[in-house]
């Protein structure tokens, strides 16, 4: 028996000098909506079986600012608890000195990915995280009141304004004093900014900061993009609305207290799943634009997966990123989440067109989506954003009109840039 | 003369002796309190930024005041002194520490009086009235965040029940409840520090005097204006001042009920928004710099005003 307990740990060193594997203790953070975080503790599972190491989840809260602020100061101060960030689409430029090149560590896979994708992670040749999933918004509606009160699925903001009220009027004279005509994120942080920027883009009001960096919001289209979306508040749309984040706005859509919803992808999933009284009534749309002739426009999101230049296990920690961004991990997404995979072959794939119909006929608006002023605007994005999410949000509770708000934020945003961003 | 220089002697060696139990503390201070604020203070004179902390360069007063001249006759104001979002948020904070510490000291006294008499079950009241002051602020914040939801929150719900209100209120979000939303929900949370600390008050009270009050036919309302509140006041004073210091850093309740609103940003949040969320690591140390000073000019007016007996003279 001894010898036996003897030539089995001989057998077990070999091995493991052989490959080289030693068993890590890893840590990944992610904010997590929805169904994320049963996935991915589902596929840390199948990477601890495949490789030995141990992959711990530290959960924050769902606002990205909120996330943002913990993670500047855990890198700022060079911590190693960390080895794996789950990233926004729009920290690249701010923190892509924290992190390490993936460049040659995906050298092999990185053209099976989504250009844009890889694009938005590239800053200066670096490539700063592996896009994990993507993210482009839909209008979320109430396909059996629409019909119910003979609406067409709205395809401009006016249209949506209109059928909204029509249904929420009648389904109210009904007696269901709890319907209301539109829901979406109108609290004061970054969700606001994607979809006031929206709002005003396909309006034909531009993207705030261009991509040469000159200020572009102080214009009479999108002064009235965010005039009408300030008479929705109280009107169509809940006076709460103006604290709401993702979650809030489906816990409306999703109790079937909404005809419209302006949501991410996640939505999609968690809105037609078993429990959900709104599942066999509901569908998807592209979001409406400004009218005639303009084009919708869909907040590029998402979220990429980098490796702390701090970890102490970089390399098995690479390993993760890219064990969680291959074809099995991003299908099983798509299918569960409904999240848009980063990888162009999912998108072909017939399983995922079957279980999740919208996921193939996404790939057009993921290719076309509309990224945030963050590559213009590099470490000065965060402020940027707040100083537009706060005109916005002042102008929704009656603090001034769009065109002195927005005058004012020109101003606050040409200080803010001053020489050059 | 031998015995003054005894005695002066022995006096000597007492204060040497006191200094040396006092040193570690003083020593603990200097490292956990005087160092992290001399390096706020520093910082707040530099162009600091989170990532590059040690390549700080001094700039004076730039981060608190500056003139911009724009070459063609005109120029502007810029720094903390000239930002009106700062005002705003030193307005909010006082509002708030206003408010909610009168509200607190009137309900801690009311309920301190309550607990003082002689009552069946009153050591089990006494223990019950301090749970909301012993759940964590986070927690008790998103508590209550759900139960003010303006679509699924209870309290809007037993308000539409009662038929105080016709349709439910955005509490958190609408502008003109915000603010009030908070300050309830800081209330409900330090009433009972409030009411625990008078309540210590209360029974330093002799009560042979409520006996003598009592013999004499003293009313009771009487009673209490001309002998229990004087009485107290030392000590309802320093629980002013306890409150006070805190309200005016407030930051979890805020930040979690309301965070990144005009309507309540506090001077905390302000500072935490510019340190971290904005790349403006100098400019945040600027406005902690700006709070501490804040704070410090409120509360020694306040003990000025109040001529509060901190040298333990008077007893």
């Amino acid at each position: 028996m001894k010898h036996f307990r003897n030539l089995m740990t001989g057998i077990a060193t070999t091995t493991l000098l052989a490959t080289g594997a030693i068993a890590e203790d890893l840590t990944i953070v992610h904010g997590s909506v929805g169904r994320d975080q049963e996935v991915l503790r589902g596929q840390l599972d199948r990477f601890e079986a495949e490789t030995g190491h141990t992959v711990t989840i530290v959960s924050m809260p769902e606002s990205t600012t909120d996330q943002f602020g913990q993670y500047r100061l855990w890198l700022s101060a060079q911590s190693s608890d960390i080895d794996v960030y789950r990233l926004d689409v729009i920290w690249a430029p701010q923190l892509a000195s924290h992190f390490v090149d993936l460049k040659p560590h995906v050298a092999d896979i990185v053209d099976d990915f989504v250009p844009a994708a890889i694009e938005s992670q590239t800053v200066d040749g670096k490539l700063v995280a592996l896009p994990m999933f993507l993210g482009a918004p839909a209008l979320y509606y109430r396909a059996d009141l629409l019909e119910k009160y003979d609406q067409e699925v709205p395809t401009t903001w006016q249209e949506l304004t209109e059928a909204a009220q029509v249904v929420m009027d009648g389904e109210r004279a009904e007696g269901n004093t709890d319907m209301w005509g539109f829901v979406f994120q109108g609290a004061a942080y970054e969700g606001l900014t994607c979809n006031a920027q929206e709002w005003i883009n396909s309006s034909g009001g531009g993207r705030i900061v261009e991509l040469d960096g000159s200020i572009n919001i102080n214009n009479p289209q999108a002064a009235a993009a965010i005039d009408l979306a300030a008479s929705w508040v109280g009107g169509i749309a809940p006076e709460g609305v103006l604290n709401y984040k993702e979650e809030d706005a489906r816990g409306v859509f999703q109790s079937g207290n909404a005809v419209f919803m302006r949501n991410w992808n996640y939505a999609y999933a968690l809105a037609a799943g078993e429990d959900s009284p709104v599942r066999d009534s509901f569908a998807v749309t592209t979001l409406p634009s400004g009218g005639e002739g303009m084009s919708s426009s869909a907040t590029l999101g998402g979220w990429n997966l980098g490796v702390s230049r701090y970890s102490e296990n970089q390399e098995a920690a690479i390993e993760l990123a890219r064990f969680l961004t291959n074809y099995e991990n991003q299908k099983e997404r798509a299918i569960v989440t409904s999240r848009p995979p980063t990888l162009n072959a999912v998108y072909e794939d017939a399983e995922v067109a079957e279980q999740q119909e919208f996921i193939p006929l996404w790939k057009p608006v993921v290719d076309n989506a509309l990224p945030r002023p963050s590559a213009a605007t590099l470490r000065k994005y965060n402020e940027v954003s707040a100083a537009f999410w706060t005109a916005v949000h002042n102008t929704m509770s009656g603090d001034g009109d769009a065109a002195t708000n927005l005058s004012r934020l020109e101003n606050e945003l040409k200080r803010l840039r001053g020489p050059r961003w | 003369m031998a015995k003054t220089e005894q005695r002066s002697r022995l006096s000597r060696s007492r204060t040497r002796s006191a200094w040396l139990f006092l040193a570690p503390m003083l020593v603990m201070l200097l490292i956990v309190a005087a160092w992290p604020l001399g390096r706020t203070i520093w910082f707040s004179f530099t162009d600091a930024s989170l990532d590059l902390m040690s390549e700080a360069r001094w700039v004076g007063f730039r981060n608190y005041l500056e003139y911009v001249d724009f070459g063609d006759g005109e120029g502007q104001y810029y720094g903390l002194l000239a930002d009106p979002r700062w005002w705003r948020s030193v307005w909010n904070t006082i509002l708030f520490a206003a408010v909610s510490v009168s509200f607190e000291t009137v309900f801690g006294l009311i309920i301190a009086l309550v607990l003082n008499q002689q009552f069946r079950g009153r050591a089990f009241v006494r223990a019950a009235v301090l749970i909301p002051w012993a759940i964590p602020t986070i927690v008790s914040a998103k508590m209550w965040a759900w139960m003010l939801h303006d679509q699924f929150g209870i309290i809007n719900d037993m308000f539409m029940a009662l038929g105080m209100i016709s349709e439910p209120i955005a509490w958190t979000a609408s502008p003109e409840t915000a603010m009030v939303a908070v300050m309830m929900v800081d209330i409900w949370k330090t009433t009972p520090f409030m009411a625990l600390l008078i309540l210590a008050g209360l029974q330093m009270v002799p009560g042979d005097i409520y006996e003598a009050a009592k013999l004499d036919g003293v009313p009771a309302w009487r009673v209490f204006r001309r002998l229990t509140l004087p009485l107290i006041m030392p000590a309802v004073l320093v629980a002013v001042v306890f409150r006070a210091l805190d309200a005016l850093r407030v930051f979890d309740i805020v930040y979690v009920l309301t965070p990144n609103t005009d309507a309540t940003r506090t001077m905390s949040v302000y500072a935490r928004e510019n340190l971290f969320d904005f790349d403006q690591f100098a400019y945040g140390s600027a406005a902690s710099t700006l709070l501490f000073v804040v704070i410090a000019l409120i509360t020694i007016t306040f003990i000025m005003a109040t001529r509060m007996d901190l040298e333990g003279k008077r007893s």
